[in-house]
């Protein structure tokens, strides 16, 4: 017999194809143009630069949630079982961020492959001038770090036993020197890869103009660095300070 | 004072056809004259070499005073060459020290193919411009120049991206070969201009698909295009193409 997938089932015993929900012609045709226009260069990067804005802002909230634990094991427990009890509010922003970051890569790898075939006979003399800066030039690879650094990440602290208290879980994971190693050295490369990644978005979506440019530019990158050290001086407090988060 | 008369050593990319193999020769020129343009040098080069019995350097040239848009070669890693906002014709030989090596390439990008040693096509460029880089204008009686009122700031502004002269430093100097500080100045220069309105949101969005389609790369925001303009033109027309896209896509009808 035939699955009824939906529609009826024509005479010749085939069902109908399912019918678009949209069936004004009108609508299609505007959703197949911006369709397309989002598979477009232009139209990637500004997603690259949207899902970059929702990562951005995970940074920081993590960042601000971070920074309990220098208020005390105490606090940085009861913040944690907090942000847990609120399960349905937390799957949600896990599932908006995880779409954002499987987003942020297949787009940057679609962008990055197509960037290596542009221009198949390479320069003998590769010059840059000074405008290009190390984020720039690093971005994919960095995102390869940051990649394999949230993988560890999710590892020690995410999918563990959740049953320790949160400062306990800290102390067990960042008292070791290499992994605190391991950490800092993704972080830097994490400061390197927003370095360029902040500014850029704001040019990748049009906000530009000569009024904040300079402003935009600057605050970016002290964004960047005051970022990765937050997320750098945690790990090195646990590390060097006995009592921290005891 | 610098010294008067230079000796150089050149290392050149020599392609017989766009289907041949090329390969780089090098030649040494004495007694360059520091008062010689860039492509009066390979002049006497090829003048030297015509002597001898071998083939002539091609390389592009029209109106030797920078605002043509033909001539273009990458110097020492640098489309035309180390001085900046200077297109290769207007390069001077006195920006360059006794017992320098040149290495003198083609611009390379997928779309531009080399049609004979420094000689490229870049009538991807033109292709781009038909896309939407125009304005539809009725024929007829000339209207009154003043009927439009025009704000002196955006009439410069349209101004600087019109100063594009085509002649693809921006594709050449881009690590990912991209085009938009080009597209950028085009659509810029007439989404500034109420001349330009009419046709805006298609033309922002033909000329990305264009580009596309012609193999340019993706700009990754690294300001190498504006570094290498000859006419010092900026990415801020790059973000307006980005904005005038968004737009178009967005709220088009």
């Amino acid at each position: 017999m035939f699955r009824r997938i939906g529609g009826r089932l024509k005479s010749n015993g085939y069902p109908e194809p399912c019918r678009r929900i949209n069936h004004d012609p009108e609508t299609h045709a505007h959703i197949m143009k911006l369709r397309q226009a989002i598979l477009t260069s232009v139209g990637r990067k500004a997603l690259m630069a949207l899902s970059g804005v929702m990562l951005s802002l995970f940074l920081f909230a993590h960042g601000a949630g971070n920074a309990v634990a220098f208020l005390g094991s105490e606090a940085l427990n009861s913040y944690a079982a907090k942000l847990h009890s609120l399960s349905f509010a937390v799957i949600f922003f896990e599932c908006v961020l995880l779409a954002a970051f499987v987003l942020h890569i297949l787009l940057g790898m679609s962008l990055f492959l197509e960037n290596s075939q542009a221009r198949p006979v390479r320069y003998q003399v590769e010059r840059s001038s000074a405008q290009r800066t190390p984020g720039s030039r690093t971005m994919p690879y960095s995102g390869v770090v940051i990649l394999i650094f949230i993988a560890v990440h999710l590892v020690n602290f995410h999918f563990t036993d959740r049953s320790i208290p949160a400062a306990e879980l800290v102390r067990k994971v960042l008292r070791q020197p290499f992994y605190v190693f391991f950490h800092i050295s993704a972080m830097a490369v994490l400061a390197l890869h927003i370095s360029h990644g902040f500014w850029s978005l704001f040019q990748s979506l049009g906000l530009s103009h000569p009024k904040y440019d300079a402003a935009l530019k600057n605050s970016t990158l002290g964004l960047a660095l005051l970022l990765s050290a937050l997320f750098i001086v945690i790990p090195l407090c646990t590390l060097f300070i006995d009592e921290f988060l005891l | 004072m610098a010294k008067q008369k230079i000796d150089i050593t050149l290392q050149i990319w020599r392609q017989e056809n766009p289907q041949s193999q090329g390969s780089f020769q090098h030649y040494s020129l004495s007694g360059i004259s520091t008062g010689l343009s860039f492509l009066e040098m390979l002049d006497v080069l090829n003048e030297n070499l015509t002597l001898n019995g071998q083939e002539p350097v091609a390389f592009d040239h029209d109106c030797r005073e920078g605002i043509c848009g033909m001539c273009g070669a990458v110097v020492n890693g640098r489309p035309h060459g180390p001085e900046p906002g200077t297109t290769l014709c207007q390069l001077h030989m006195r920006h360059f020290k006794d017992g320098d090596h040149l290495v003198i390439e083609p611009f390379r990008a997928r779309p531009f193919p080399i049609e004979r040693d420094l000689v490229i096509d870049r009538g991807s460029l033109d292709q781009l411009i038909q896309a939407g880089g125009y304005v539809s204008v009725n024929t007829g009686g000339t209207p009154e120049a003043n009927t439009i009122a025009i704000p002196r700031e955006t009439a410069e502004q349209a101004m600087d991206a019109a100063a594009c002269i085509g002649c693809g430093a921006c594709v050449a100097s881009c690590p990912n070969g991209s085009a938009m500080l080009f597209a950028g100045a085009k659509v810029s220069q007439l989404a500034l201009l109420p001349q330009g309105h009419p046709e805006g949101r298609e033309r922002a969005l033909n000329m990305v698909k264009r580009m596309d389609e012609l193999g340019f790369g993706n700009c990754g925001n690294e300001r190498e295009c504006e570094a290498s303009c000859p006419k010092r033109i900026s990415i801020r027309h790059i973000a307006r193409l980005n904005r005038e896209f968004i737009k178009a896509a967005l709220f088009s009808e």
